[in-house]
């Protein structure tokens, strides 16, 4: 079960937040290529998964009750990595290794390389499959945990995202919540125009659903919408998380440009003052 | 003369020799999986009745997925039950999966090194009258080109049961070949199956020997015996699993021979032709010629005339062995 947020929690969420921004940043910088919109964009989503949602524990990644958090959109692997390593599976120095050769944090992320990695992602459309497949395991098993995917919006142009949410629906798979990351970009551009995707909830909801939609940078918001699913028998649920690409950085903030890109040293360190005194959105998201 | 070691169904050369479909031995095989461990699941495409996963469904019901025609779909969920601790085989026509969901096997499967079995029906020109979209002729290839994932190609029913039985005690991705036509019993139950290449006829002074894989194995067989009776002494190796290839066997018999036959059902480029190609380019270089098909598609027919077409046949295999004996 979830227990609700208090004031004094909240702020420690944001906090860390804030904090995993910086790490993203950092890692990034020190990578020389990456993706950072995204990953800061769903620097509030992981934080509220890694310290206050899942049933985990850094000490025993493979412990068989844990909950699953299976990313599908492997390339926001470093806000993963990010939060992870707050939450103790690997030193914080190990961050400083993303992408290069010899590191357990590969570019996208391999289950093999780094224990508390449910899957390895990256080639988008595939997260809920394998997700599926969990939840299947979990019903089989009669095991409690739940089953959660994080996907973006760009990879519903996949035909695989579809075979998936049509088998979800069709066996009413409870135990499985996905987290849709609604920054509206993607490589090519805004994805209303690359490839129009709405109306994402009347599609979902035609697949037999249960959707909500939230402001995915508002941990409170996010963790209610978690919480409202947990007694919710006859469907999945997909939480349709609108975010800010870039979130905490003015320049990067919605422009598709920093989908794939990492910062320079300029933009590094204006960045991490942005981030350093909070740039006021964090505040009032 | 048959390796009377190896316990091979005498009556091979008979006219009435008794055939099977390859693929009835996976079905009967799922059902003794499925009965001996409960963590045995099944999925399949559309397509339960042809790719003989019928059984296990109606025995097994809740550890069978009808995933419809979604082959990306099937293989990623059978990903993520195998990361969960089950054994998954993932049942479809083999130019599906794994053709059409090649990237999904390649990143969830293979690198993933998730324990999922795939099994490639329908390969082929033995596939016959539905021609050459739904013939496989290329999934060798296309999988022995994955890191990680052993690859057994069963010669005949009883082989596809024993492979099958296999592959559910390796911890890691298996891709699993099977016709559908019915084709001749050539082992029995006692017959063992291993990683191993076994010489299936053999002979004191070969001047060849003939690697096959699959169901013209027979045809190789036929090809044998004819030549023996021409004067000309071969050998016939049975190469039931592809990867990892018994690399050691495959030299020792070409060093014998001094002179090597392909043979399979399968495009020669990545295939078995390609495989004793590189084993035997590195370690010990022989004349070797290739019966498969080269570089083309086939077309609808009735699967012996395809394969006397296509050059498949016990008389393609004869002429490739002359033709080799030359050069040796």
């Amino acid at each position: 079960m979830v227990f609700e947020l208090n004031a004094e929690k909240l702020k420690d969420l944001e906090l860390k937040a804030n904090e995993a921004r910086k790490l993203v940043i950092e890692m990034l910088l020190e990578a020389g290529s990456g993706h950072s919109a995204g990953s800061l964009g769903m620097a509030d989503i992981f934080t509220a998964f890694y310290f206050h949602i899942l049933k985990h524990d850094p000490k025993e990644p493979d412990w068989s009750d844990r909950d699953r958090l299976i990313l599908s959109n492997g390339h926001v692997c470093p806000i993963r990595y990010a939060v992870m390593a707050m939450s103790g599976y690997f030193p914080i120095e190990e961050l400083k290794t993303l992408r290069k050769t010899d590191s357990r944090l590969q570019g996208h992320p391999h289950r093999t390389s780094l224990p508390g990695l449910e899957t390895t992602s990256g080639p988008l459309g595939e997260g809920i499959s394998q997700a599926i497949g969990v939840a299947l395991a979990a019903k089989l098993d009669k095991k409690n945990y739940r089953t959660y995917v994080i996907a973006s919006d760009g990879e519903q142009d996949e035909g695989n995202t579809w075979e998936a949410v049509m088998f979800a629906g069709k066996n009413k798979l409870s135990n499985l919540t996905l987290v849709i990351d609604r920054n509206n970009i993607q490589i090519d551009g805004f994805t209303e125009n690359v490839m129009p995707l709405e109306s994402l909830k009347a599609k979902y909801e035609a697949f037999n659903w249960n959707v909500l939609e939230v402001n995915g940078n508002n941990i409170t918001g996010f963790v209610d919408a978690i919480r409202s699913v947990e007694k919710l028998m006859e469907k999945p649920t997909v939480i349709i998380a609108h975010t800010i690409p870039g979130m905490g950085v003015s320049f990067m903030e919605n422009k598709f440009a920093w989908h794939g890109k990492a910062p320079n040293a300029e933009e590094a360190k204006l960045a991490l003052k942005q981030l350093r005194t909070l740039q006021g959105r964090i505040n009032n998201a | 003369m048959l390796n009377p070691d190896l316990k091979l169904n005498q009556k091979i050369f008979e006219e009435d020799v008794e055939e099977k479909a390859i693929r009835d031995g996976f079905g009967e095989a799922l059902v003794e999986l499925g009965k001996e461990n409960p963590n045995v699941v099944v999925l399949t495409g559309d397509l339960s009745e042809s790719t003989r996963v019928e059984e296990f469904a109606n025995k097994f019901p809740e550890r069978f997925f009808e995933v419809g025609v979604a082959e990306q779909n099937m293989v990623a969920i059978a990903a993520g039950l195998a990361i969960s601790g089950k054994i998954p085989f993932a049942a479809s026509y083999a130019v599906f999966s794994p053709g059409k969901n090649l990237e999904t096997i390649r990143t969830t499967i293979a690198y993933n090194q998730a324990n999922v079995k795939i099994a490639g029906h329908h390969t082929g020109i033995l596939t016959g009258a539905d021609g050459a979209t739904h013939q496989a002729t290329e999934d060798i290839a296309i999988m022995r080109a994955l890191p990680g994932i052993t690859i057994f190609s069963p010669c005949d029913a009883f082989e596809a049961k024993k492979a099958t039985l296999e592959s559910a005690k390796i911890n890691g991705p298996v891709y699993l070949r099977f016709s559908r036509e019915k084709t001749p019993i050539i082992t029995t139950n006692e017959t063992p199956f291993n990683a191993n290449v076994h010489t299936f006829w053999v002979t004191k002074n070969p001047k060849a020997v003939i690697f096959a894989t699959g169901y013209l194995l027979y045809y190789a067989l036929l090809a044998a015996k004819a030549l023996e009776e021409a004067g000309v002494e071969v050998s016939v190796a049975n190469v039931s699993t592809i990867k990892p290839a018994d690399e050691d066997t495959v030299i020792k018999l070409a060093e014998d021979a001094k002179a090597v036959v392909t043979v399979e059902d399968h495009q020669i480029t990545g295939g078995l032709g390609g495989l004793v190609a590189e084993i035997l380019a590195k370690k010990h270089p022989t004349p070797i010629e290739f019966v498969g098909l080269k570089d083309t598609f086939a077309e609808s027919g009735k699967p012996k005339e395809l394969i006397t077409k296509y050059r498949l046949d016990e008389k393609a295999i004869y002429d490739a062995v002359k033709k080799v004996i030359l050069r040796s």
